[in-house]
C-alpha cells in the first residue's frame, strides 16, 4: 500500500468512528431519560458529526476521486465502513449507552493526546481542537458512571450488565495493523498498543469508585476496521442514508 | 453592484463587527474572538474564522452572513476556517462579556475545567445551582439562582 491509501484509510477510521457514534447519540433526540440528559446526548451526537466532517472531508481529498464527505457517508456500503464495533453497538438503555460512550472515550481522549502531535499539521489541528470537547464530554460521562454504579441495586445491576456486555469490544481498540503502523512510523498518530495500560487504569479507577467491577479480558471481538460488523450497522445505515439513496443528491 | 476586493483591514474588521452571531445575536463574530485574521492585499480579502465548537452548525452560517454583509458593502471577499490555536471561551472579548450578561447570559467564569461559581445574570447572587452541563446551543450549560429563582444560561468554558 502505499503513503496515500493508508492515509485515506487511516482517516476513513477516525471519521467512521466519529460518524457512527453521532448517529447513535443522535437517536436519543425525542427519547431521552429527561430533557437534559437528551439535551447532552444530542450536543455529544453533534460534535461527533461534526468530527466526521473533518475526517472524512480530509480522507475525500487525500484519496482525489473527487468523493466529499457526503459521499462518504451516505454512499458507502457496510462492508466499506471502517469503524470499530463497540461504536455501532445498539444504545439500549441509558446506562448502556453510558458505558459505551464511557469504554470509547477514555480511549478517544489519549488517542487524540498523541494525534496532536501528528506530523501531519490537518490531523494535528482537527486533534487539539476535538480533544477540548471530548475532556468536556468525559467529565459528564464518567461522572454517570459513578451516579449509576453507585446508585440504587437496580441502576447499578443493569450498568454493570452492560459493562460485562460491551467488554469484548475493548480490544479491538488496542490492535495494532499495518495501517497502525505506517502511521507510528511516519508520525501520524500514536500506536494503539501503548494507549491500552493508561485506559485501563482510567476505566479501571472510575469502575472502582463506581463501586462495579472491571470485567476481565476474555475472547475479544473484532474486525468492524475491515468492513466486518455487527448486524447492527446495516440498520444504522438504512436508517441514516435512506434519503440519499433515495433521491440521490436532494439537498437542502 | 460591482465588487471590489480593494479595502483596509480595518474598514474590513469594522464591517465583521457588524456581523451577529447567530445563536447568541447580541455578540457580534468580534466579540465571540472567533474572527482570526483579516487579509487583504489589495487583490482579494480573506477573512480567516474558527468554530466555536466542531460539530457547531451555526458555522456555515456564519461564513455565508460574512461573505453577505461584506458584499452588501461592495466588498469581494472569501472565507476561510482556522482550526489552531482552537477557540476557547478565553477568546471572547471584555466587551463581549459585558454584552452577554446584559443579555442575561453569564459570561464565562475562569477557565477550561474549573467549576466556580457562576454569579446570576439578574441578581448577581452567587448563590447558584448548576441544573445540566448543557444548554439549548453547545457552548452554553443551564443554571438556576437559588435566590431570585430565575433560570439562566451560562456560556460553559471550553
Ligand atoms: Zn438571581
Amino acid at each position: 500500500m502505499t503513503d496515500k491509501t493508508h492515509l485515506f484509510e487511516y482517516l476513513l477510521r477516525l471519521g467512521d468512528n466519529a460518524l457512527v457514534l453521532g448517529q447513535r447519540l443522535g437517536e436519543w433526540v425525542a427519547h431521552g431519560p429527561e430533557l437534559e440528559e437528551e439535551m447532552a446526548m444530542a450536543n455529544f451526537a453533534l460534535d461527533y458529526i461534526g468530527q466526521a466532517r473533518l475526517f472524512l472531508s480530509y480522507a475525500g481529498e487525500v484519496e482525489g476521486q473527487r468523493r466529499d464527505e457526503d459521499q462518504l457517508a451516505f454512499l458507502r456500503d457496510s462492508i466499506d465502513f471502517k469503524n470499530v464495533l463497540l461504536v455501532e453497538q445498539p444504545n439500549g438503555d441509558f446506562g448502556q449507552t453510558i458505558a459505551r460512550q464511557f469504554l470509547y472515550e477514555s480511549f478517544y481522549q489519549f488517542q487524540l493526546e498523541g494525534l496532536s502531535r501528528s506530523t501531519d499539521t490537518r490531523i494535528a489541528e482537527i486533534a487539539e481542537r476535538v480533544s477540548k470537547e471530548i475532556r468536556y464530554h468525559l467529565r459528564h460521562t464518567r461522572k454517570w458512571v459513578l451516579r449509576l454504579g453507585d446508585g440504587t441495586d437496580e441502576s447499578h445491576k443493569r450498568i454493570q450488565n452492560s459493562f460485562d456486555e460491551l467488554w469484548r469490544f475493548s480490544g479491538e481498540l488496542f490492535v495494532a495493523d499495518e495501517t497502525d503502523n505506517w502511521a507510528v512510523e511516519h508520525g501520524i498518530g500514536p500506536n494503539p498498543e501503548t494507549l491500552s495500560s493508561r485506559w485501563n487504569q482510567f476505566v479501571g479507577a472510575a469502575l472502582t469508585e463506581a463501586t462495579l467491577i472491571q470485567p476481565d479480558d476474555g475472547w475479544m471481538d473484532g474486525g468492524g476496521r475491515y468492513g466486518r460488523h455487527s448486524e447492527h450497522l446495516g440498520y444504522l445505515l438504512a436508517d441514516m442514508q435512506f434519503l440519499q439513496r433515495a433521491y440521490p443528491a436532494a439537498s437542502w | 453592484m460591482v465588487l471590489t476586493a480593494k479595502a483596509d483591514k480595518d474598514t474590513v474588521w469594522r464591517l465583521l463587527s457588524e456581523v451577529p452571531d447567530p445563536e447568541i445575536p447580541v455578540l457580534s463574530i468580534v466579540d465571540l474572538g472567533i474572527v482570526r485574521w483579516v487579509r487583504t492585499d489589495h487583490t482579494r480579502i480573506a477573512v480567516g474564522i474558527a468554530p466555536t465548537y466542531t460539530g457547531c452548525p451555526a458555522t456555515e452560517v456564519i461564513a455565508a452572513n460574512v461573505l453577505k454583509h461584506l458584499g452588501q458593502n461592495g466588498l469581494d471577499a472569501t472565507v476561510e476556517r482556522v482550526l489552531s490555536p482552537p477557540w476557547t471561551t478565553d477568546w471572547i472579548s471584555d466587551e463581549g462579556r459585558k454584552k452577554l450578561h446584559a443579555y442575561g447570559i453569564a459570561p464565562p467564569a475562569g477557565s477550561t475545567n474549573d467549576e466556580l461559581r457562576v454569579a446570576c445574570p439578574r441578581c448577581d447572587s452567587k448563590q447558584t445551582e448548576k441544573v445540566s452541563e448543557f444548554g439549548s446551543t453547545p457552548c452554553k450549560a443551564s443554571y438556576k439562582c437559588s435566590d431570585c429563582l430565575e433560570p439562566f444560561e451560562y456560556f460553559k468554558c471550553l
